[in-house]
């Protein structure tokens, strides 16, 4: 029997049921040499982050490909978390992934899983939580997925907020953040704007030294009236009134944009 | 025997009944015709009405000899390979001259002294010259180069779907063990098929079976995720193609597919024969904005080969990106067990 007070909370992140039923029965297995509680299932890593928004886990058994967003990405938002659990991979065969993950000391299980190896791997977990490499894993995530991350973590008010790439309308730096704007409101992000830029190429395009717009929220141009030396002139966006300025180097080129959308 | 061996590459005589040697035979006696009108020509206006009037003497008798050619393929590759090639030639230098006489006897041509045994000659040369490259092509598309291709290009069923697989049916041993015993006999007759002698031609029925247990291994794992429609009315399940053909395709279309998708999506595969052509078509639900068209690229690239390795220009594919699904598309002759009889 699972003793609540000292037994290791697991949450189990997998897409194929199959695979989670395998994990639960091998964490029975090894019950008498490590007390554990599954305390959730999650089919993919943004469920898995709702999850662990609402209650805190011990250790995140979790799968590389999954719809959704994917346990590289999910392995990045964990940082944000108030106290942020330790994260096993567990993959069938992943060679680049599994390549990287040896160089960064990040703890991985092939399936299918042996049993001694998982009790190894927690009983690691459970001593030191190692420490995420949050500089080497979107480059990892962004090789096995090519392309940038599904979401962006935003704190606010010691809650974590995930904010899906595909609604955010434009980036904007300011003298210290860089907000994200989507349809309904603004978020704080801890970004920079040159990563994103490089990281959402395909999505977005520079306007001006502090403006990345998405492609497909551009409406029209508009050219400043007079000598206005913050910009060449304003960008029209779909869906908000907002402004965007553009600066005299990106005018042709968003322009360009625009006529394709 | 319908096999990759029935096309006897050995031999220094290529399929006269093949397309593409039909086609390579076509391009390049006209390219010699073209390079002769040039040296004929006193100018370079000349050159294309040269090129015409030579096409008048060229392409009857080259029309000819290809119908005669593709009548006795068989016998030819019966013969030694040496006097097979002199046979041919032989024949070329024979129906030119045939063809000379029969235009000066209609009043086409003048009579020029010798003029059918140059004829003659100038045909035999031009075959010699186009039995030359068929030689140098057979030397180079060897068996044991065609074979080692072959080889390397088979037997692709991703390490991904072994390890996933066999993880489905430790999952099944306990609470299922039925099902698990079925998973893992189906797994092992896909690996059986993968490991097999590739130069055999398989029947389409078997093929068809192979990617239903393929097909059934995936659900295990995905569950509602994958859906599968079939289309197999009116299919000549006996016509014979290459071996695991269907599914790398179908793998494709589950991974860059259905994977991605949290709630899944229907792989579609169709059959469809017209005239003496088979047409396969495999669909999966993919975004243009996504991956999908890219990720497809490997297993395509490889199945195109093998495809020209086998049917030469006989058999084409394509791959579709729609506005919510993609597509691939092959089209191969449809051939049964037995050789179609010449009617």
């Amino acid at each position: 029997m699972s003793n609540p007070e000292t037994a290791l909370r697991i949450l189990i992140v997998d897409d194929e049921p199959p695979a989670r039923a395998r994990l639960r029965e091998l964490l029975a297995d090894i019950e008498p040499s490590l007390t554990t509680v599954v305390v959730g299932e999650a089919d993919n890593g943004l469920a898995a982050m709702e999850r662990l928004t609402e209650q805190p886990v011990d250790v995140v058994l979790c799968d590389i490909r999954m719809p959704r967003m994917d346990g590289v990405e999910l392995a990045g938002h964990l940082g944000g978390l108030e106290n942020p659990p330790a994260l096993i991979f567990t993959t069938a065969y992943d060679n680049y992934a599994v390549q990287a993950f040896d160089l960064n000391a990040i703890d991985y299980l092939l399936k299918p899983v042996r049993a001694q190896r998982l009790l190894a791997a927690l009983q690691k977990a459970k001593a030191a939580r190692p420490i995420l490499p949050a500089e080497t894993l979107p480059a990892i995530g962004r090789e096995l997925r090519g392309g940038g991350r599904t979401h962006l973590s935003c704190h606010e008010r010691g809650r974590l907020l995930l904010v899906p790439v595909a609604e955010v309308l434009y980036f904007k730096a300011d003298l210290k953040y860089v907000t994200a704007r989507t349809k309904e409101r603004e978020f704080l992000l801890d970004e920079a704007l040159t990563h994103l830029e490089e990281e959402f190429a395909e999505r977005f395009i520079r306007l001006h030294r502090s403006v990345l717009v998405a492609k497909d929220a551009l409406a029209g141009f508009e050219r400043a009236a007079g000598d206005d030396a913050e910009a060449y002139g304003w960008a029209l966006l779909r869906g908000v009134p907002d402004k965007l300025p553009v600066s005299r180097r990106q005018w042709g080129l968003a322009k360009s944009f625009a006529k394709g959308a | 025997m319908a096999s990759i061996r029935q096309i006897p590459s050995t031999h220094l005589l290529p399929d006269w009944r093949n397309l593409g040697t039909v086609l390579r035979v076509l391009l390049g006696i006209n390219a010699m015709a073209m390079a002769a009108a040039l040296v004929r020509a006193g100018s370079l206006a000349a050159w294309f009405p040269g090129y015409v009037e030579m096409a008048a003497w060229v392409e009857p008798p080259l029309f000819a000899l290809l119908c005669l050619l593709a009548a006795g393929r068989d016998l030819l590759w019966r013969l030694p390979g040496r006097a097979a090639q002199a046979l041919v030639a032989g024949a070329a230098g024979l129906v030119a001259g045939v063809q000379y006489d029969a235009w000066t006897w209609l009043g086409l041509a003048e009579r020029a002294p010798l003029g059918a045994w140059r004829a003659a000659l100038l045909g035999a040369a031009a075959t010699g010259a186009m039995l030359g490259y068929f030689e140098l092509r057979a030397r180079a598309f060897s068996p044991a180069v065609a074979e080692a291709r072959l080889a390397a290009l088979n037997a692709r069923i991703r390490p991904h779907f072994l390890f996933n697989s066999l993880n489905t049916v430790l999952s099944l041993i306990r609470a299922e063990p039925k099902r698990a015993e079925a998973a893992l006999e189906s797994l092992a007759d896909l690996f059986r098929a993968a490991l097999r002698d590739h130069r055999e031609l398989v029947s389409l029925a078997d093929e068809i079976a192979l990617g239903r247990q393929y097909l059934d291994l995936e659900k295990l794992r995905l569950g509602e995720r994958l859906r599968v429609e079939w289309q197999v009315d009116e299919v000549p399940v006996d016509t014979r193609i290459p071996p695991l053909m269907l599914q790398p395709l179908l793998e494709n279309a589950v991974y860059h597919g259905i994977e991605k998708e949290p709630e899944g999506g229907t792989v579609r595969i169709g059959f469809a024969r017209r005239g003496d052509e088979l047409f396969i078509e495999i669909s999966n639900p993919a975004s243009p904005a996504g991956q999908g068209a890219a990720g497809h690229q490997m297993a395509v690239a490889n199945i195109r080969e093998r495809l020209a390795l086998y049917y030469d220009l006989e058999a084409r594919l394509e791959t579709v990106q729609g506005a919510a699904n993609y597509t691939v598309r092959i089209a191969l002759p449809c051939r049964t067990r037995k050789p179609p009889s010449v009617s």
